[in-house]
């Protein structure tokens, strides 16, 4: 069964300039759509990753999933209950303790005020919880000491102070947490072991992962399904399997084409054309035309609509099986 | 090597603190001869982007260099002050750093900064400053230079004025260039036009560069030899292929391990246990010892051997098949 379900997901920012300088500079708003149309369904127990390159939207949808952003037009369920709509206090209650999230930057997610201990219970005494010995458990839980407890973040390093972070989402006994560039402040070695952590921690509590990365190898590592974002939109979506080896849209083609590769020596790689456009002003129809090598007139009218491809879905007018 | 430009030797710098001397680069040798790109890889903290800012004399005190000698084509620089270093700066030694805003000053055009740098360093006229800018951009490939060049930084997205930087840094045509993390700001797609324009741009002309970044993947496909540091210290260096695919440090060993690869599929990442020490306490003998899987009691003694002629700085080299 499907724990989350996103259907029509679209979030849209103002990002006009104040209205005096609207008035002299006679202009109008100007919307930036951040989120465009996004369909997906996360199974439980399972990890999807989202990926896509900066103004993807990838953090966007994130947010949106842990209701820290509410959703311009389209739904998030989770477990069947959408939190923006949903009258029922009770289940709302429910759900929310039910989801948790880890942030990219360690240092800015802790309060250095707080000692840690106070810090990673804090999900459970929110809710009138009893946290008594809870900390300690869940620090030897993430590869600390529970003497750690009485320590301040401060006096941890980059990876140390994630994994706080990862023992704070646990704390509430969550069953979903949105990953957002969980790794992407730390070096390879600590990065190695923090992914190993999240893996065993996936498998003991049963976890449910949303990993949000611009990084494909760790998305290949970890992931069970992966969505590629492009400005907003879900291009293509398959499993690790045939993303890797049975590319069907050219703009996941040229990521691959063009992430650095350990055993690439001396590499001439087939240079992607152009930038990211600017998504207050997105390309008509399909938004990687201009980059695209095999765009045909169809794609600069019409934008694609999801197919599906085999056990891929792909938005691309000419991605053939 | 018979057209070295750039060659370290025994560099260590220092910084006072009130709890005693670390030693954030410590014993570092390796030089780089012209059209080469050499790597410096590392982890945060390992004293790769140190050991760059004292070739251009960027220290900040009280960091200081505290023993060794730098060669640049034949003459000594670490001992240069003042007016000398500047003029060695941008017209030897061009400098790329990781975030294009803030090495691009916001209130000049980027055509005027260019001609700025060219004035200072090249004896030429104002009118053939402004005809090499053009020159420049366009060779960068930043499309319509020309009307372009009156433009300021904020106008540009991320890779173009990563690309002015780039431009900025050769328009003096420096025999050198140290470009530290220059594509980590970048989008994938980017970093990959911006690695091979550095990469054309220097064999075309000759220039040594030194490419200071964290991640192998970059160094794999642009530099011809890599050099490892851990803790300060180099510990491994060599031709990029050798040492990526068979690494004889188990440092060098564990990060190319620790790399998730698309080969190895869902299986375990290696873990190095442990951390890299703070540069306070720095251990005695070899630094990795204590996270070592192979230490033994001379490598808690004794720091590793010196890289002279040889690969690394580890008393029980791995051998090939222990390394696989």
């Amino acid at each position: 069964m499907a724990l989350i379900s996103v259907k029509a997901l679209t979030r849209v920012f103002d990002a006009s300039k104040p209205w005096l300088n609207r008035v002299i500079e006679r202009r109008g708003k100007s919307f930036l759509t951040a989120v465009s149309d996004v369909d997906f369904e996360v199974a439980e127990r399972s990890t999807y990753a989202l990926v896509g390159e900066s103004g993807s939207g990838k953090s966007t949808i994130g947010r949106m999933l842990v209701g820290l952003l509410t959703p311009t037009s389209g739904t998030v369920e989770i477990n069947g209950v959408n939190l923006a709509t949903e009258t029922d206090a009770r289940k709302i209650d429910v759900i929310r303790s039910d989801i948790q999230m880890i942030f990219q930057d360690p240092f800015a997610s802790l309060n250095p005020r707080w000692r840690v201990g106070d810090i990673i219970v804090e999900p459970v005494v929110a809710r009138g919880g009893d946290a008594s010995g809870l900390a300690e458990k869940l620090l030897e839980q993430v590869g600390l000491s529970a003497l750690d407890a009485g320590k301040f973040p401060h006096e941890f390093s980059g990876g140390q102070r994630q994994r706080i972070c990862i023992a704070r989402a646990l704390s509430s006994e969550p069953k979903l947490i949105v990953c957002d560039e969980p790794t992407s402040a730390l070096d390879v070695s600590v990065q190695a072991q923090v992914l190993n952590l999240m893996s065993d921690l996936k498998d003991n509590y049963g976890l449910t992962y949303v990993l949000i990365s611009h990084d494909l190898t760790v998305v290949q590592h970890m992931a069970d399904r992966i969505g590629v974002l492009y400005l907003g939109r879900l291009v293509e979506e398959a499993s690790p399997e045939d993303l890797f080896a049975r590319t069907k849209h050219p703009y996941t083609k040229m990521l691959l084409e063009a992430a650095p590769r350990m055993d690439g020596f001396g590499r001439e790689a087939e240079l992607p054309e152009g930038e990211i456009p600017d998504p207050i002003n997105p390309p008509t129809g399909c938004a990687f035309h201009p980059r695209c090598p095999i765009s045909t007139d169809i794609c600069r009218t019409e934008r694609p609509p999801m197919r599906s491809l085999n056990k891929t879905r792909v938005a691309c007018h000419l991605a053939e099986e | 090597m018979s057209d070295t430009v750039l060659s370290i030797r025994e560099l260590s710098v220092e910084i006072p603190t009130h709890t005693g001397i670390v030693k954030p680069v410590d014993g570092v040798s390796y030089d780089i001869c012209a059209g080469e790109i050499l790597g410096i890889v590392g982890e945060s903290g390992a004293g790769k982007s140190m050991a760059g800012n004292a070739v251009i004399g960027l220290l900040s005190p009280p960091a200081h260099i505290a023993a060794g000698e730098i060669w640049l084509n034949g003459s000594r620089i670490d001992a240069l002050e003042g007016e000398d270093m500047r003029r060695l700066r941008g017209k030897q030694i061009g400098m790329v750093f990781q975030d294009p805003l803030t090495s691009l000053n916001p209130l000049l055009s980027i055509g005027d900064q260019l001609t700025e740098t060219m004035l200072t360093h090249l004896d030429i006229s104002r009118g053939e400053a402004d005809r090499r800018a053009i020159a420049a951009l366009e060779e960068v490939g930043i499309p319509g230079a020309a009307e372009r060049i009156d433009s300021y930084p904020h106008e540009f997205s991320g890779g173009m004025r990563q690309r002015v930087v780039i431009a900025l840094a050769l328009c003096a045509e420096p025999s050198l260039i140290i470009a530290d993390e220059p594509t980590t700001a970048l989008d994938v797609s980017v970093q990959a036009q911006i690695i091979a324009l550095l990469k054309r741009l220097c064999r075309d002309r000759g220039t040594a560069v030194m490419l200071i970044t964290h991640d192998m993947g970059v160094i794999a496909e642009a530099a011809d030899r890599v050099g490892v540091m851990y803790a300060g210290r180099l510990v491994e260096l060599g031709a990029v292929r050798d040492v990526l695919t068979a690494p004889q440090h188990p440092y060098t060993h564990g990060l190319m391990a620790s790399t998730p690869l698309a080969s190895q599929g869902k299986a375990r990442l290696h873990q190095i246990e442990g951390a890299m020490p703070r540069l306070n306490k720095v251990p005695e003998g070899c630094p990795f010892h204590p996270r070592c899987a192979y230490a033994r009691d001379k490598c808690r003694v004794a720091p590793g051997p010196k890289i002279a002629d040889g690969r690394t700085a580890c008393w029980f080299p791995l051998v090939a098949e222990k390394a696989s």
